[in-house]
């Protein structure tokens, strides 16, 4: 059974900004995009049990 | 073997052997208090702190599914469901390791991290992630699909423009299992290991707002003049 909608086993696709050298793979560019989520998200979530007690 | 005993802390004694003064300076440096603590600041409450342990987490993962499928084998692990589950969590507890790293370098570089005598910590920190790359690369170069191919024969370039591809041959596929599966996850597992030894023995960083009373522990107010930056 296929779980996935996004067929892992062909090359990326890749983007670039214009004719700039900015050129990322969509898979790289959806990881980064998953860090930075990641970090956001562990700054301004707060963490279970408070700050009373660690 | 008296003398080596009579001292309850480990420290109060005067060694007559090497190894009598290294546990001396082990106690010194890193005490049973400070290697396993019972309380942490207050501002280790936060998720930001999670990362780095997630990270030796992942890492934890990815070593023991690696001896799996290093002692399965590679007809096992490609064609046999077991070893394709092992082979995938290889694969993807690495993605985490890096994802889960590059989190925790973002955290602590905005944290400045290396203050108060934290250095070296960050220092490990930084080679951990050099060796984490070498390591990531050969298990790149030695899974037999044109990928494999493609960055191997990329990488060989920049090899030999660099001056050691005659020793160091990424289209060695022998070569390259052999770094991957021996000498650079050893190098990284020492590295690492350093790396949270010092975290032990200097404490977690505080964060750059931090007021004295939350940089202080419950039962470690002996480590109130590493706090401070």
């Amino acid at each position: 059974m296929n779980l996935l909608a996004i067929s892992l086993d062909q090359p990326a696709t890749y983007w670039q900004l214009g004719d700039s050298w900015i050129l990322v793979s969509v898979p790289n560019f959806i990881m980064i995009v998953i860090m930075l989520a990641l970090f956001v998200l562990a700054l301004v979530l707060p963490f279970p049990g408070g700050k009373d007690e660690v | 073997m008296s003398h080596g005993t009579e001292a309850p802390a480990g420290a109060d004694f005067e060694p007559t052997t090497w190894t009598g003064s290294a546990r001396r300076k082990w106690m010194r440096t890193l005490p049973p208090e400070k290697m396993l603590p019972e309380h942490q600041p207050s501002y280790v409450a936060s998720w930001i702190y999670v990362f780095g342990m997630l990270t030796i987490v992942a890492m934890i993962v990815a070593i023991v599914s690696g001896v799996v499928i290093t002692l399965g084998g590679v007809q096992w692990f490609h064609e046999s469901s077991t070893g394709k589950f092992f082979n995938s969590t290889h694969y993807w507890s690495v993605q985490l390791f890096f994802l889960f790293m590059v989190v925790h370098l973002w955290g602590k570089y905005w944290m400045a991290a290396w203050r108060g005598k934290r250095a070296l910590t960050w220092a490990t920190g930084v080679l951990a992630f050099l060796t984490a790359v070498g390591v990531g690369f050969t298990g790149y170069v030695i899974t037999t699909n044109f990928n494999a191919q493609w960055i191997a024969f990329e990488a060989k370039d920049v090899m030999n423009a660099v001056g050691v591809g005659a020793v160091f041959n990424v289209t060695n596929l022998g070569q390259m299992v052999t770094f991957h599966v021996a000498p650079l996850p050893l190098v990284l597992v020492v590295i690492v290991a350093a790396h949270v030894l010092l975290v032990r023995k200097h404490g977690v960083v505080p964060p750059i707002d931090a007021i004295d009373h939350d940089a202080v522990a419950p039962a470690a107010e002996t480590e109130t003049s590493e706090v401070a930056s």
